[in-house]
């Protein structure tokens, strides 16, 4: 059965207390962003006769605002607002640059940061770019304010540490101190636009003065049950030097921190293959991002 | 009841506002040039503007649409007065089933409007929320180029 509109209740408050009040109430609504998710399931039937709490009239959500220190992106922002921020451009790049490889247009129209991460789909594009960046999620539910920080956002396949009841409200990124000499992010995927990715790769290396490295974050996505670090890698190759011996190790010990699995998009073995060509291309210093 | 403008006019919706923006247009409004393929955000057949921005309107209920201004492809053009992105599309062969055609005129609208450059990549990116089954992307592309170097002239 295709969705029925008929047999939907759709409330849709403008402020934030009113949201907060009437999920608090009405805990089991279907929370409504931009739609480019919860839309594709409804139009297949599977959300009738539900009650939808439609949050993106609340435009104080809508905001993207530069900080001293950082920057925040209201729940509601959208992927293309993202992406040609100057403040988000400038500062967090590879977040730009992930916005920009969801969809296409259209989608990333639509599609919101705050729908984005309450999915908690594996596969979301623009998690291992927040993840390199650390940034703490900002909840609100009628209990008050929460904060989260970004790695103890997803707990599984779908699954946020969300209590019932409780609305993101921004995430917030802090700029990560000094400047990284490297930076990488890349998508692989059967093609460029609308598809789902194999795998997602995002990385921020820091060099110190004698080329050791000083500070490696890497994570990828599609990879594992939520979006992952690779803590193994990263904590081998503080204070080495990036000789060919060190980067095999580190591509070596990527198995140590992801399970990817055979799916109806990629195998286990491609999957781990290009998770390691990627760290293996960034350590190397092939990529152009 | 939810109020919004459809290609410039003040319309009123009176039914369930969970109605796809693309079933209101077409089936409420009669307003057919928008299509649907895939209904789930894939084809861009649906394409129609928002406030000037490109979406799919099989992904959106239609209370979301409430106080905004919705175009359809009926808006580009009338057959006596084709738009160029049109002329170009008949011009340059653009259109072969015709089943992505609006959604392209649509999305290649809003791509011409902003600025976008006749770079080859450049469109195709903007495109590529847009499938053609006949594979017509060649074509499709000229004809937005056409159309951008025509109106620089």
């Amino acid at each position: 059965m295709r969705g029925d509109a008929a047999g939907m209740t759709v409330s849709r408050p403008k402020s934030v207390a009113e949201a907060v009040s009437t999920y608090g109430r009405e805990t089991n609504s279907l929370v409504l962003a931009g739609g480019t998710d919860v839309m594709v399931l409804w139009n297949l039937g599977l959300f009738n006769r539900r009650s939808v709490l439609d949050i993106s009239a609340i435009s104080e959500w809508t905001k993207i605002t530069a900080q001293r220190e950082g920057l925040s992106l209201g729940a509601l922002a959208t992927h293309s607002q993202i992406r040609r921020h100057p403040a988000v451009l400038a500062r967090f790049p590879l977040l730009a640059q992930a916005c920009a490889t969801i969809g296409a247009v259209q989608i990333q129209n639509r599609g919101t940061i705050g729908g984005n991460l309450a999915n908690a789909s594996p596969a979301g594009d623009t998690f291992p770019a927040l993840a390199v960046y650390e940034p703490v999620v900002h909840a609100i539910s009628t209990r008050g304010k929460r904060v989260i920080p970004f790695q103890h956002f997803f707990t599984g396949v779908k699954k946020t540490s969300l209590s019932p009841g409780e609305l993101i409200a921004s995430v917030e990124l802090h700029d990560p101190g000094r400047k990284p000499d490297r930076q990488y992010i890349r998508k692989v995927g059967t093609r460029a636009a609308q598809a789902i990715s194999k795998t997602v790769g995002a990385g921020l290396l820091w060099l110190n003065k004698d080329k050791t490295v000083a500070e490696l974050r890497f994570a990828l996505g599609s990879v594992a049950p939520t979006v992952r670090r690779l803590r193994a890698s990263e904590e081998m190759l503080k204070g080495k030097r990036l000789t060919p011996d060190i980067i095999s190790e580190a591509c070596r010990l990527v198995e140590d921190d992801i399970s990817p699995i055979d799916d109806i998009r990629s195998t286990r073995d491609y999957r781990l293959a290009v998770s390691r060509n990627m760290l293996r291309e960034f350590l190397e210093g092939r990529n152009k991002s | 009841m939810i109020a919004l403008t459809v290609n410039g006019k003040k319309r009123a919706f009176k039914g369930p506002p969970f109605t796809r923006l693309i079933d209101a247009l077409r089936e409420t409004f009669g307003l057919t040039g928008t299509k649907e393929g895939c209904g789930e955000g894939e084809c861009g057949a649906c394409t129609v503007l928002i406030d000037g921005e490109p979406v799919n309107s099989c992904l959106i209920p239609i209370c979301q649409a409430e106080g905004r201004k919705v175009e359809t492809v009926e808006a580009l053009g009338t057959p006596e007065k084709l738009s160029s992105l049109q002329r170009a599309f008949m011009e340059e062969g653009g259109a072969q089933c015709g089943i992505c055609t609006p959604g392209m005129l649509v999305t290649g609208t809003a791509y011409i409007k902003a600025g976008g450059s006749s770079d080859d990549h450049a469109v195709r990116e903007a495109l590529a929320g847009n499938l053609c089954r006949c594979t017509g992307y060649q074509h499709i592309v000229k004809s937005v180029v056409a159309a951008i170097k025509e109106k620089r002239r």
